[in-house]
Order: structure tokens, then C-alpha cells, then sequence
């Protein structure tokens, strides 16, 4: 059978029109969501436009104070304790002040201080390099300033160690469930190969609670909206004199030390 | 013809080879899953729903787990209002699961038998399974 010109130009002009219905039929099926479901915000979800931490040195006397604090972050998110610091998982760990704040020490900075263990986490930070050097931007910032991990997306890369000014970052070199003691089944855990972090407990936030370490700190860690005047931490840092980690480096860090207490303010 | 002999034999060697998953598994009934819904937080619902019917959940789950994994970790937006307007929290581990317990019976039956192996479990803890 044959067909002229015009029959063809009907034809093709037919297809196009199917065609393009077909296409808004695919993108019908491609919407999965029933009929008028939708997410939300949990009412009850505490919101900032900046989250900032403020860590009182002062406050944190005895050993048990910092233990306390380290814990109660690292049940609750499953951080295995593998007992071996090659393949260590930190959320929030303590080190020196000469490693904490590389090249503001002195030789005759008060002894306290010289030998004081000092938090340290990820400082979320407003300009984070290890979101700018994710391939796959399995890190990434929120518009609440939190430095976001998605573990479904980490390939294992660790861009963003190699990137991160301040070792923030962990790597799971072996499956971490063995190394967990009690798993909370509230969270998950990581799996190998990925890199993960604080997250500022943006589950916890979610659902109105502050984060678990600002909880158990009694008062040595202040947390709230920095963009705020009328916040917490707002009023903590205009009556303190505070310092941040690698100030020089200019990736502006979201968590400031208040070294010399309230006495010294 | 040359070499019909070897051509030949070759030939009915290598269909019976590729023939050989067909004649193995003829005869065979695969039986269709049928998964379980039996556990306790289930059997105390009133109406046995989940979050969206039954034939939507059968078949976009996968879907709808996705969207809910992109908007609680990427969006923060953690609660879900399903299409006759109740409230869910957005969870895997804590919404999914408190219902479906028995995640033998309930998820791997069907993936087993598709032969899909999502990867869900290697970070999200399966709820112990309770036999009651």
C-alpha cells in the first residue's frame, strides 16, 4: 500500500498529537504520589536560619563532664567504638588546645588551659569546602545552616575528609554494627564505605528537641538561632570573648569556644 | 556439506545447553508470594491501612520510600499527610516497621522471589521479629 504526500503529512501530524499526549501520560504515571498527599514540617520543629553552637569551657570540669557529652551523642546515633584510631567514628571527640586552635596558643598561656581536653565537632561550617568538593552531593547545606550528610548517596570518595580544615569527618572502613553496643532502634546505623558526621542532631530538631549533647552538657553548650539577636547564643557571644577553630581559613565555623569563662569576660 | 556431522552435533549441544534452565525448572510451580500482614500493631488498627491503599502500596512503595527519603533527609520535612489527610511521620525504620514487624514474612518474601535485593538494611535496623 501506498500513500501520498498529503495522507503522510495527516499521519505524521496524528502521531505528534498522540505523541505529545503521550508523553503527559508518562508523566502522570511518573507521579507517584495518591491523589492530594503532601509532606510538612513538623509543627513542633524547631527552625533558625542559622544554628550555632557555643561551647563554655568553663564548664566542663571533670572528665565525666566531657564522657557524658560524647555519650549521649553517640548512642543515640550508633556510633560504633571500634577501640582503634585508624578506623575511629567520631561525632564529637576532645583534643588538645594546641591541636584545637593550631597557632593561637602561646608558651605561657595559663596551665589550665595548656593541658584542658576541648569538644570538638563539626563546626557546620557558612562556607563548607567539603559540600563545594562532593561529587555527589551527598553533603550539602540546609537553609538552616546545618551541613547535611545523605548516607543513600555517599559513594565513599572522601573528597570531603580530604577538604574538611577540621578532621570532622569519619570513615567507615568496616561495618560498624559489630562494634555497636546497643543499637538505638530509633536511628540507623552507616554501612562501609561512607563517610559520616554530626549532623547537629537534625532528627532531634525535627521533632523540637535540642540536640543530644546541648542536653546532657549542663549548660556548657549553648545552641540556637545565631541570626536571632534575641537568642541564646546571641546574648552568650556579645557579653563573652570567644574564638573560633581556623579562623584564618575563612570557611566561618558555627561553633564558637568561650576559653576563659565568665570570670574573664 | 562440509562437516555436517561436527556442525550438527555442535548445534544440538549448544541448544540443549541453553535449553538446559527450561527443561530444569519445567514441571516446577512457582508459587506467588503472598505476604503476611499478621502482627500485633496491625491487628490492633482498626481500619488495616496503610499509609495509602493497599494497590497503591503495591505498587509504588519503592516510589513512595524514595520521595519519603529525599524529603525527610534532604528537605526536613518529616511528616507525611497521605491522601485522605492523616498525619504519618516520615520513617523507615520507625513508622513502616512498628507496623510491619515481621519484615521475613512482609519484605523479603516478594523481594526474594523477584530476586530484588534493596539495600535498605545494611544502615536501617530490621525490627526483631515478633512471633506472636
Amino acid at each position: 500500500m501506498s500513500i501520498d504526500r498529503r495522507e503522510f503529512l495527516k499521519f505524521a501530524g496524528a502521531s505528534t498529537l498522540l505523541g505529545l499526549g503521550g508523553i503527559t501520560a508518562v508523566q502522570e504515571l511518573l507521579k507517584t504520589s495518591a491523589g492530594a498527599s503532601h509532606v510538612m514540617v513538623d509543627e513542633k520543629a524547631l527552625s533558625a536560619k542559622r544554628w550555632a553552637m557555643v561551647i563554655d569551657i568553663s564548664k566542663f570540669k571533670t572528665e565525666a563532664d566531657y564522657k557524658n557529652v560524647v555519650q549521649a551523642c553517640h548512642s543515640i546515633h550508633n556510633v560504633p567504638d571500634i577501640g582503634n584510631p585508624k578506623d575511629e567514628v567520631k561525632w564529637i571527640w576532645t583534643d588538645t588546645y594546641e591541636h584545637t586552635f593550631p597557632g593561637q596558643g602561646n608558651e605561657y598561656m595559663p596551665e589550665g588551659l595548656k593541658h584542658k581536653p576541648f569538644l570538638l565537632l563539626c563546626n557546620h561550617c557558612e562556607q563548607p569546602p567539603c559540600v563545594r568538593v562532593c561529587p555527589t552531593k551527598a553533603t550539602f547545606k540546609r537553609k538552616d545552616g546545618i551541613v547535611m550528610m545523605d548516607q543513600h548517596r555517599c559513594i565513599g570518595c572522601r573528597f570531603c575528609m580530604a577538604a574538611c580544615p577540621f578532621g570532622a569527618r569519619s570513615f567507615n572502613w568496616r561495618d560498624p554494627r559489630p562494634f555497636i553496643k546497643e543499637q538505638n532502634p530509633e536511628y540507623p546505623t552507616r554501612t562501609m564505605g561512607v563517610v559520616e558526621k554530626c549532623t547537629f542532631c537534625f532528627e532531634r530538631l525535627a521533632k523540637g528537641l535540642q540536640p543530644a549533647c546541648v542536653e546532657k552538657s549542663n549548660g556548657g553548650l549553648i545552641f540556637g538561632d545565631l541570626s536571632d539577636p534575641n537568642s541564646e547564643v546571641r546574648k552568650v557571644l556579645s557579653t563573652h570573648y570567644s574564638i573560633r577553630r581556623k579562623p584564618e581559613i575563612g570557611t566561618q565555623p558555627s561553633v564558637y569556644y568561650i576559653i576563659g569563662g565568665s570570670e574573664n569576660a | 556439506m562440509y562437516n555436517s556431522g561436527k556442525i550438527i552435533t555442535g548445534l544440538i549441544i549448544f541448544v540443549g545447553l541453553v535449553a538446559t534452565p527450561f527443561f530444569y525448572n519445567s514441571g516446577k510451580t512457582s508459587v506467588k508470594p503472598e505476604p503476611g500482614i499478621d502482627t500485633p500493631a496491625i491487628r490492633q488498627l482498626a481500619e488495616k491501612q496503610c499509609v495509602e491503599p493497599r494497590e497503591f502500596m503495591k505498587a509504588n512503595h519503592m516510589q513512595l520510600l524514595n520521595d519519603w527519603r529525599d524529603s525527610a533527609v534532604r528537605d526536613g520535612s518529616r511528616i507525611y499527610v497521605n491522601s485522605q489527610g492523616k498525619q504519618f511521620t516520615i520513617s523507615l525504620q520507625n513508622t513502616c516497621m512498628h507496623c510491619h514487624s515481621n519484615k521475613a514474612e512482609f519484605c523479603d518474601k516478594c523481594h526474594t522471589y523477584a530476586n530484588v535485593k534493596p539495600y535498605c538494611w545494611n544502615c536501617h535496623i530490621a525490627p526483631k521479629e515478633n512471633k506472636t
